[in-house]
């Protein structure tokens, strides 16, 4: 009796391994990807995240490109390959411990696909180590520093990381280009804060300007939270320049925006700063001598953003809050691109996404049709000796000079765009 | 003879000697080399003169504060940095309304009145609440007590401040009649600098004035020179104290509307740096003592505005504007060293002694 037991539960056990093998042998899909892949059931969705500065002094820059995402989503129906998109994230305070918070947060979330984020350049340094590790891939619409891209900077993640933002040099050399083309002038001085951003910035601009055959007259620097800006003053305008670049932040931009109209020497010299002055604050700040005040920044135009920008209207019940909107509504839609580029699907509907295969799609976006122009992710260019553009920054147009007026903020209104790198003058600047 | 010369100077002394000789070696070999470069006009350094004169100004208006509480109850008020910011961050709303309105355009005078009034009665305010909650009830503890607590308080006030009125920085509007130049003399003289330097010396002799001839002048100086004593003559010191830290938020806030007629951004942290110049200005001239703290703001001014051009410049030394700060802490060292009691503070220090 016992014995004949055991024989039946020796069959049984042979049949059920028997069978788990055909199992497993008709299993359509096996990961071999080098850094895992993301499994979707049926009915789960798509995860991608955020990491920006959505609260805080710095929220409207993170917030307008979570809106550009926000209608990107609606605008795919908010569906990829049939699956519904789950869009949060996390704020990353424009800092780097608030990158790190907000990339810890994240990295522990396997179901995440990609990020779209951050906003600051010093988030995207201290994230970019936990998200690299974490297998995402990272799409910035708003960092700008270079050494996220440089080939061979210790900050460059290879292809976890892609912006569809300027890269600096790129932003540097197209003030330079303004300054001497445009304005036709050929001394300048410049003041730059201590940080990356301006210290590169003042660095690119001064190589291209001398190169067209321009003088920097003074390079110099202040302290970001320095009132007084007199003694400096004096020191620049000691070499009689005709403009000032000080590509800096606030509070400092717009004292010296306000003591260089009271500096002997200064009171006819064009000013100019880029995009970390392009903000409601700096209206205010400078009271009426903001008039004049030049920034670069990118300019978007066509008939796609201003279909764009009614969506955006009638969705958030404003128009955009800063500049970067469009760059995120591109980003998501690489992002997304790439997603079905790679993707492989069951007769049921999972989705398996491998994670390198996603990596690799976004870095040879090519020729993509987005509202900033025409993107290419992995290409060098040049531009008078100076690299405006590496692997993983995809943008390459739409550079434009602004002008302040003496009135509130406003977007696209005050400040005004005066010329658009490549397309030309908009409007005549007035001589201060 | 040459024994005592020997045992009264110690090793110490000399190399502070050296040390200060070789300071102000460098400061007047710079200045030769710059002056020699002919890189800036007369006009250049008149202007920065003018305005090194309108920044100490103001640094003298807040100082009073300082050396006023630190002369009666014999501390350091750290949180007066915070009573100054208090005045002009919350003022920038009324000056918003004033301008958006189009009063201050059309009654410049008056607008810019109000302004000043409103700043200078939330300073005073917030003066004399942090006394009333913050050092009275630490009056008798040991002195490191109440130095710690202005230090807390300073903090507390700063982020109070940043939760009403947020971290951003806002900016002053600009008042068309203070736009502008006269000229006094032949000299083109920006005409808010001449504002700002003449509302700082009539602030500057009003208080003078209340110290030296009124009645509670005479109280303050009396619980200055011995508190018991005071109290024994029937001096209220309580109400003395009060005053004390009333004018000097009161002197704090006209000076935040002073300064932000120069610089005209406000933030929570404005405070400071002008704070810690201003007690700087305050030892520089002898803590304690009203005028000393005058001539000692007005030094720190000039210095702070000619010094990084005129000694650094000569000498190559890049961005000189950056070490500005430098300049005005090292000519502090120096006074230190070589007048512990600062310029005019030979009567005070013999007090405490």
């Amino acid at each position: 009796m016992t014995k004949r037991l055991l024989v039946f539960v020796s069959i049984l056990m042979i049949a059920s391994m028997v069978l788990s093998a055909c199992a497993q042998a008709a299993a359509p899909y096996t990961c071999t990807d080098s850094i895992g892949c993301v499994t979707i059931a049926p009915t789960d969705p798509i995860h991608i995240a955020y990491l920006l500065v959505v609260a805080g002094p710095n929220a409207a820059l993170g917030t307008d490109s979570r809106n550009g995402v926000e209608i990107a989503i609606d605008d795919a129906g908010g569906k990829i390959l049939g699956h519904t998109i789950k869009f949060d994230g996390e704020d990353s305070g424009c800092s780097a411990e608030g990158g790190v918070a907000g990339a810890t947060k994240l990295a522990a979330d396997p179901t995440i696909v990609g990020v779209i984020g951050t906003s600051c350049s010093s988030e995207a340094r201290a994230a970019l180590p936990l998200l690299s590790k974490a297998g995402f891939v990272m799409l910035s619409s708003s960092n700008t520093a270079p050494s996220l891209t440089t080939p061979g900077s210790s900050d460059n993640y290879g292809t976890a990381y892609d912006r569809t933002a300027h890269n600096d040099n790129f932003q540097g050399t197209a003030a330079a280009e303004f300054a001497f083309t445009v304005l036709k002038i050929t001394k300048v001085a410049t003041i730059h804060d201590g940080s990356l951003y301006a210290d590169e910035l003042v660095k690119v601009f001064g190589a291209k300007f001398t190169a067209y055959g321009g003088a920097i007259t003074t390079a110099t620097s202040v302290d970001p939270n320095q009132a007084d800006m007199s003694s400096v003053l004096a020191d620049v305008a000691a070499g009689s320049p005709q403009l000032i670049y000080f590509p800096i932040f606030m509070p400092a931009g717009a004292l010296i925006v306000k003591q260089a109209k009271t500096t002997p020497g200064l009171e006819h010299t064009y000013l100019m700063g880029a995009d970390g002055l392009f903000s409601p604050d700096v209206a205010s700040g400078a009271g009426s001598d903001i008039e004049g005040f030049l920034v670069s920044s990118p300019a978007v135009s066509g008939d796609a953003y201003t279909a764009f920008l009614g969506k955006y209207q009638a969705k958030f019940g404003t128009g955009p809050i800063n500049i970067f909107h469009a760059h995120a509504y591109d980003a998501f839609n690489i992002l997304k691109t790439a997603i079905e580029k790679v993707t492989v699907q069951d007769a049921d509907g999972t989705l398996h996404i491998p994670r390198n295969a996603l990596r690799d799609a976004v870095r040879n976006t090519v020729s993509f049709k987005g509202l900033t122009g025409s993107l290419t992710c992995n290409e060098t260019l040049a531009q008078g000796g100076i690299d405006i553009k590496f692997p993983g920054d995809c943008s390459s147009a739409g550079m434009a000079v602004w002008v302040y007026h003496n009135v509130p903020f406003e977007i696209f209104k005050n400040p005004e765009v005066v010329w658009i790198q490549g397309t030309g003058v908009i409007k005549e600047v007035t001589p201060p | 003879m040459l024994r005592t010369l020997r045992q009264r100077i110690t090793i110490t002394d000399i190399f502070i000697w050296i040390i200060g000789l070789a300071i102000a070696g460098v400061v007047i070999w710079g200045s030769i080399r710059t002056l020699e470069q002919g890189r800036y006009s007369a006009g250049a350094w008149l202007d920065l003169t003018i305005k090194g004169l309108a920044l100490g100004g103001v640094y003298a208006l807040i100082a009073m504060g300082y050396t006023m509480v630190y002369g009666i109850l014999k501390m350091i008020n750290f949180a007066h940095s915070e009573v100054f910011m208090s005045g002009p961050f919350t003022a920038v709303f009324v000056a918003l309304g004033l301008s958006n309105s189009g009063f201050l355009d059309r009654q410049p005078i008056i607008g810019l009145l109000i302004i000043t009034l409103v700043s200078a009665v939330v300073s005073m305010v917030i003066a004399i609440l942090l006394e009333r909650i913050c050092y009275r009830p630490l009056r008798n503890a040991p002195r490191l007590v109440p130095l710690i607590t202005a230090i807390g308080a300073s903090f507390f006030l700063q982020y109070v401040f940043r939760g009403f009125y947020g971290s951003g920085s806002k900016g002053y509007p600009t008042i068309n009649i203070l736009k502008g130049s006269w000229h006094i003399f032949g000299i083109e003289v920006f005409k808010i600098q001449i504002i700002v330097i003449a509302s700082a010396i009539v602030m500057m002799l009003t208080l003078y004035a209340i110290v030296q001839w009124t009645k509670i002048g005479k109280a303050m100086r009396s619980v200055s020179e011995d508190k018991e004593a005071a109290e024994l003559m029937g001096i209220d010191v309580d109400r003395v104290i009060v005053f004390t830290f009333a004018i000097g938020g009161a002197s704090a806030g006209v000076a935040g509307i002073l300064y932000v007629l120069l610089f005209p951004v406000v933030n929570f942290y404005m405070g400071f740096f002008p704070g810690i110049k201003a007690f700087t200005a305050a030892v520089l001239g002898g803590i304690g003592n009203v005028p000393g703290a005058f001539l000692g703001s007005i030094i720190l001014g000039l210095l702070e505005s000619v010094g990084p051009n005129l000694f650094l410049t000569g000498l190559n030394i890049p961005s000189p504007s950056q070490l500005k700060d430098a300049i005005a802490f090292v000519v502090l060292v120096l006074i230190l060293i070589f007048r512990p009691t600062g310029i005019l503070g030979e009567r005070i220090a013999q007090d405490k002694a």
